[in-house]
């Protein structure tokens, strides 16, 4: 008897057996996918003829979702690692408004105050990160202080040094940077150009741009978003580093114990989350040419929410990239998609909230049917 | 059970519909879409919302309201291209940050939307978007009204009580009194700053070292509140000449008590109400005012605060 048993298993009889649909239900994404299918239908079912799906309507909410995706690939690493950061919104504010002071108060190089200003970032990324591993007080805590001290600063520097709270003509100085048109500037013009002379795609009908198509290429935020997206999965799933940062969310002493540098994983997760909010920031100011005070106002928890459809446990250690960014589609799409279908504005926060909420629950409710998890 | 589901189907459907009825109610009237700058905090704009309800009602077409929940302007240039995409006949917009939404606004134009700025701007910017026309309270104009009408009651010197003075546009605003006069500018405005305190004293301070002033301008009730106090506290309250920009609890004790002459109303009302009835006829019969639409200024009095009081807050 034994014998034969023996024989048979030839596998290490620590590892579970799985089937292959089980394993593909498991993954962390299934919630997101199952609402951006549900989603989409939704709106393609009450919102087909409104315009939601020609060029400009698909640009408009694509580059919405662009925007989430962008701050949700650092929210969610973050996440992951089991820590916050409530000072995204402001780090944006922060952010836009250095650049529009380096380059258009300063006068220097837009290339230069770009760099500077992600360096700058970073750095304020990496206090984030110390001062929580250091003091080990909640993340949550900390960036709340940054989150006041950054849009602080936004508010005060200006008003000191221009006497108001907006600072344009970025767009003026920023003309022919090649570091600028990285964030600013847009692919594929040429392919757009040509779909709107083979009238696959709506083309302005008066004015100075007559005959061009309406959407004239891809924005290089949505470039941004994708790349963001692909590095931040494959870091996680590919790579010692992600293993590291599912086991600092999961259990940090037992991951220190193991020899996982638990603090360094962390502080360089705030660090990307901070690089995130930059990218977000210069890409807005490059676009419109101007830096204001209110930029980014409650980014933070449209990162986190978009993140949290997305399937990420907010105590840490579960989650995926791939999730997070089809929340952040999702958290688009509904957004602009309501405005589409018409609901009253007043109402539709309300809307909002309750499909935020049933798409939560039915990730947390899947994910505990297949995992069989309490 | 069949009956639960019936009860299901009925209840969803019922769920539903506030959402799928605008849908279909497109079909009829023409529809516009209002995009403020306006965060969901700011109660001002309530006027706005009732003055489109109104329009829209009077003149058979959906208006729908639009603004970012946080005041944030780069979520408004989204709404803008978003209203642009969801093809409506008309977008009525403020120019809240010119450099930000000259974009959206000038592709929606060339897509063939209509578009009028309210509020926010100037007659030239709305020109140069391409927009049919302005319906706001140039703020010069305002002032230069304002400043005839106090020639005509017979003043001759006169303060302005500034206390946003980083932003341009308001300052035009004692410009165009000091035009209205007829005398310069020079150093009757006063920079006040925000604290309440210090405007009171920076106040008082002015008229003892400049006595022979009778004519005093406020901006708004930041400006005008603390003014109130000092003219009580230094014995010219109802002596000295008083007008204020803008209306507020305080400044309407004021006007009723005499010590002040009169607020200019810049009457959000009709920056809403008349966009909606100039498109509808423009898109209807295609006529349209040959110039831009001052709301403001709207001299309010004595006379006229029974009304101010019944509809402050609704229309006013």
């Amino acid at each position: 008897m034994s014998q034969t048993a023996q024989s048979q298993t030839v596998s290490d009889e620590r590892v579970k057996e799985m089937s292959a649909l089980r394993r593909a239900l498991i993954r962390p994404e299934l919630g997101g996918l199952v609402g951006t299918v549900a989603v989409f239908t939704f709106f393609l079912l009450f919102a087909f003829d409104s315009g939601m799906f020609s060029s400009q309507g698909v640009m408009n909410w694509s580059t919405v979702s662009a925007q989430f995706m962008i701050i949700a690939v650092g929210a969610c690493l973050l996440m992951i690692a089991g820590e916050f950061d409530l000072s995204v919104g402001s780090m944006i504010g922060f952010s836009g408004m250095m650049i529009a002071i380096l380059s258009v108060t300063l006068g220097w190089p837009v290339w230069l105050a770009i760099i500077v200003t992600f360096a700058m970032c970073i750095v304020i990324g990496a206090l984030n990160g110390y001062i929580v591993i250091r003091t080990g007080l909640p993340s949550f805590i900390v960036t709340l202080a940054f989150l006041f001290i950054l849009r602080g600063f936004t508010i005060y520097l200006p008003q000191t040094i221009e006497r108001k709270t907006i600072i344009s003509g970025v767009r003026d100085v920023a003309e022919g940077d090649w570091l600028a048109a990285l964030f600013g500037g847009k692919i594929l013009t040429g392919f757009f150009t040509w779909m709107g002379q083979a009238g696959l795609i709506e083309t302005f009908e008066r004015g100075t741009r007559e005959g061009q198509p309406v959407v004239d290429g891809i924005p290089m935020l949505i470039v941004w978003a994708i790349i963001l997206v692909i590095f931040g999965h494959i870091l996680l799933t590919r790579t010692r580093f992600g293993n590291w940062i599912f086991a600092s969310g999961g259990d940090a002493e037992a991951a220190r114990n193991s020899g996982v540098p638990v603090s360094r994983v962390k502080i360089l997760m705030f660090m990307f989350t901070a690089f995130c909010a930059c990218v977000f920031a210069t890409c807005q100011v490059m676009e419109f040419g101007s830096a204001g005070a209110d930029r980014g106002l409650l980014k933070e928890f449209e990162a986190i929410i978009a993140v949290v459809i997305g399937g990420a446990l907010l105590t840490g250690g579960y989650g995926s990239v791939i999730g997070a960014a089809l929340g952040a589609l999702i958290f688009g799409v509904v957004q602009q998609g309501l405005f589409f279908a018409g609901v009253e504005s007043s109402l539709f926060r309300v809307f909002l909230g309750i499909i935020l909420l049933f798409a939560v629950i039915l990730n947390t409710y899947i994910r505990r049917l297949i995992t069989g998890e309490r | 059970m069949k009956s639960n589901l019936t009860k299901f189907l009925v209840g969803a459907a019922i769920a539903v519909a506030p959402m799928v009825a605008p849908t279909f109610a497109t079909a009829e009237g023409e529809r516009y879409v209002l995009v403020s700058h306006a965060p969901d905090s700011d109660s001002w704009w309530n006027t706005i919302k009732n003055g489109i309800a109104l329009a829209g009602e009077q003149m058979g077409v959906e208006v729908e309201y639009r603004n970012p929940p946080t005041g944030d302007i780069a979520d408004m240039a989204r709404i803008v291209e978003q209203a642009a995409a969801s093809a409506p006949n008309g977008i009525i917009t403020t120019l809240a940050d010119y450099d930000v939404l000259k974009g959206p606004i000038m592709d929606a134009v060339a897509s063939g939307v209509d578009v009028i700025i309210m509020n926010t701007g100037t007659p030239e910017q709305a020109r140069e978007v391409g927009a049919l026309m302005y319906v706001g309270q140039p703020e010069y104009d305002a002032g230069l009204a304002a400043g005839m009408r106090a020639k005509d009651d017979g003043v001759t010197s006169f303060l302005c009580v500034n206390h946003a003075i980083q932003q341009p546009t308001v300052g035009e605003r004692c410009q165009g009194f000091a035009d209205g006069l007829g005398v310069e500018l020079g150093e009757s405005m006063l920079d006040s700053g925000t604290d309440p305190a210090e405007i009171k004293n920076r106040v008082m301070a002015y008229l003892n070292a400049n006595p022979d002033t009778d004519g005093i301008l406020t901006l708004g009730p930041v400006s005008a509140d603390p003014t109130i106090l000092a003219l009580e506290e230094n014995g010219m309250a109802g002596d000295i000449y008083f007008g204020t920009f803008d209306l507020g609890d305080e400044i309407v004790k004021g006007i009723k008590s005499g010590v002040i002459q009169w607020g200019i109303d810049q009457q959000p009302f009709l920056q809403a109400y008349l966009p909606v009835v100039i498109m509808t006829n423009y898109h209807r019969y295609g006529v349209l005012p040959g110039n831009n639409i001052n709301s403001g200024p709207g001299f309010v009095t004595a006379d006229a605060l029974e009304m101010v009081e019944k509809f402050a807050g609704e229309y006013r």
